[in-house]
């Protein structure tokens, strides 16, 4: 017989059938997606749609769907020398499945250097930026009040997420997506006009730190009102249509052909040969 | 750019029938199929692996009980329940794995937190006194990809106690490096549940292991991530022979439905 404590426990409310707001599945009748009917109410919702509409509760318009369609289209590269593509060609090379191997490199693009906590970190500071501006009285102050963030991420972190690329400081992805971003009125929000003036106070200080495809696209993302965890959230497929051509190439080609390592290829650096002292 | 593959653990010197295939591999110097095969045990492997030395008898036993006591978090932890919910459908090993994977990284409960809590140990610089503070200060509002959550990592959540297995655990992990990070905890547990309004919890008891073997905090979430993967399988694998109809499914009750008084229930 289970103990009875004197007061509930606070995991006892959620005991019992889930209680939710987001949905739920009657499978033979219909299906509810975040208060609406799925099959009806949200009828003419195409995939990309529905997923924003999942994450923010809300459906954004055409032109925005597209711009976010845009911005991964923009860097789903199918370079299986790239970390996380690397990923999903060797889950092919060992034969694995493809979700298996679609899915870990997905994972693998939640990295400190790359992808979603870049993404997450150049949200972030774009965020805590607008809100210094905001508080400034003019131009110059605004300045000076960017400049401390600026100095602030760079004494924290040492680099400022958005700014600056290690391989190249040309982000070649930066033109076109302006360029659609244009094309579909939405390049001159208010983030996308501080990034663009926070680009320009960091060049004018010698930082020679440009900004990349991160800051624009969280700049992007935050005029259409999405906040930290929401753009980092969004951003979980980016990579996708990249990956999927790696995983399909290395099937076709022998097993463990992935950029294969011979036993001398590996430099070992670690210690001399030594006996195992203890028994 | 030509960059080669480089590693301080493994050396492998090439057969002579290919250049693909080993001869000798080495690991930290010694001779893995030669030598210490059949000589060492799985903890004393582990621990050459992540640290580059062998442990002292200590240390492996220590981190042998760790092995058994952290093998299996049970069927109710978030992370053996997402391996179960994959096997119950049929999904791939790997993917009932990946799924305890990713359910037990977490900040409540999973690796992340050992890896806080080794840190809020290694912040005290030997003072262990400071614990409590360096605990408090493990959990900032900056936004990460780990969520937010309240509590010190180690304790919690949601009970003010701690339970027997728990203190079992300490007692038994203790007899092995007295004077560290879980001898404090044996002495001051009660105490330092009663600060953080929560008892101390499995992560907790791995960080302090961890932290007394030499462990840094990544090695230590890592290791984490590794030893409570026994359970999952173990029950991966139960659930994988059981009919998907006497796997927990339950009902629901939707608080924004667009049709109230449609079917609220689908049939079992």
């Amino acid at each position: 017989m289970s103990p009875s404590p004197a007061r509930p426990h606070p995991l006892d409310s959620h005991r019992g059938p889930l209680r939710t707001r987001v949905g739920a599945a009657f499978p033979g009748t219909r299906a509810v997606f975040r208060g609406q009917d799925l099959h009806r109410d949200l009828a003419d919702a195409n995939w990309l749609d529905l997923y924003v509409y999942g994450l923010l509760g809300r459906r954004l318009d055409r032109a925005q769907l597209e711009l976010l369609s845009s911005m991964w289209a923009t860097t789903s590269y199918p370079d299986t020398r790239l970390w996380n593509n690397r990923v999903a060609a060797l889950a092919a090379s060992t034969r694995s499945s493809g979700t298996l191997g679609l899915s870990a490199a997905l994972a693998v693009s939640e990295a400190s250097i790359y992808g979603r906590q870049i993404d997450l970190r150049a949200m972030d500071f774009l965020q805590r930026a607008m809100r210094a501006s905001q508080q400034a009285a003019n131009a110059r102050e605004r300045d000076e009040k960017l400049l401390e963030c600026i100095r602030a991420e760079l004494a924290r972190r040492r680099k400022i997420a958005g700014f600056g690329r290690p391989i190249n400081g040309h982000d070649e992805r930066i033109t076109p997506l302006r360029a659609r971003a244009e094309t579909l009125g939405l390049h001159d929000g208010p983030f996308c006009q501080l990034v663009q003036h926070i680009e320009r106070l960091l060049l004018a200080h010698r930082y020679r730190l440009r900004m990349n495809y991160a800051a624009l696209t969280a700049s992007l993302c935050a005029d259409m009102g999405l906040n930290v965890r929401q753009y980092y959230l969004c951003s979980f497929p980016a990579f996708l249509a990249g990956m999927l051509p790696c995983y399909l190439e290395a099937l076709d080609k022998p097993a463990h052909a992935v950029m294969p390592q011979r036993v001398d290829d590996v430099q070992y650096t670690g210690v001399a040969p030594r006996t195992w002292l203890s028994d | 750019m030509n960059v080669r593959l480089s590693t301080r653990i493994w050396q492998e010197t090439a057969s002579v029938d290919s250049a693909y295939q080993t001869e000798v591999a080495r690991c930290h110097g010694y001779d893995v199929y030669g030598e210490l095969l059949g000589r060492i045990e799985w903890p004393q492997m582990l621990f050459l692996m992540l640290t580059g030395e062998a442990p002292t008898a200590a240390q492996a036993a220590l981190l042998g009980d760790l092995m058994v006591a952290i093998a299996n978090p049970g069927p109710r932890h978030p992370a053996v329940h997402a391996a179960m919910a994959g096997a119950v459908g049929g999904s791939p090993a790997a993917a009932c794995l990946q799924a305890a994977l990713a359910v037990g990284a977490g900040r409540a409960g999973g690796a992340r937190e050992v890896f806080e809590a080794v840190t809020a140990w290694q912040a005290c610089k030997g003072d262990f006194t400071a614990l409590p503070t360096m605990l408090e200060g493990m959990r900032d509002d900056a936004p990460d990809i780990w969520p937010q959550h309240a509590g010190w990592p180690g304790f919690g959540p949601h009970d003010g106690t701690t339970p027997l297995p728990i203190r079992q655990s300490i007692a038994r992990l203790t007899s092995h490096i007295p004077g560290g990070a879980l001898a404090y905890l044996d002495r001051h547990e009660g105490a330092l549940s009663a600060l953080a309004g929560e008892g101390l919890n499995f992560c907790g008891v791995s960080a302090a292991a961890c932290f007394d073997l030499g462990l840094t905090a990544a090695q230590s979430e890592m290791l984490h991530l590794l030893l409570t993967l026994p359970g999952a399988a173990a029950h991966a694998l139960e659930q994988s022979t059981t009919h998907y109809k006497a796997f927990p499914y339950g009902g629901v009750e939707l608080d924004d439905d667009p049709d109230a008084g449609m079917p609220a229930q689908e049939a079992a």
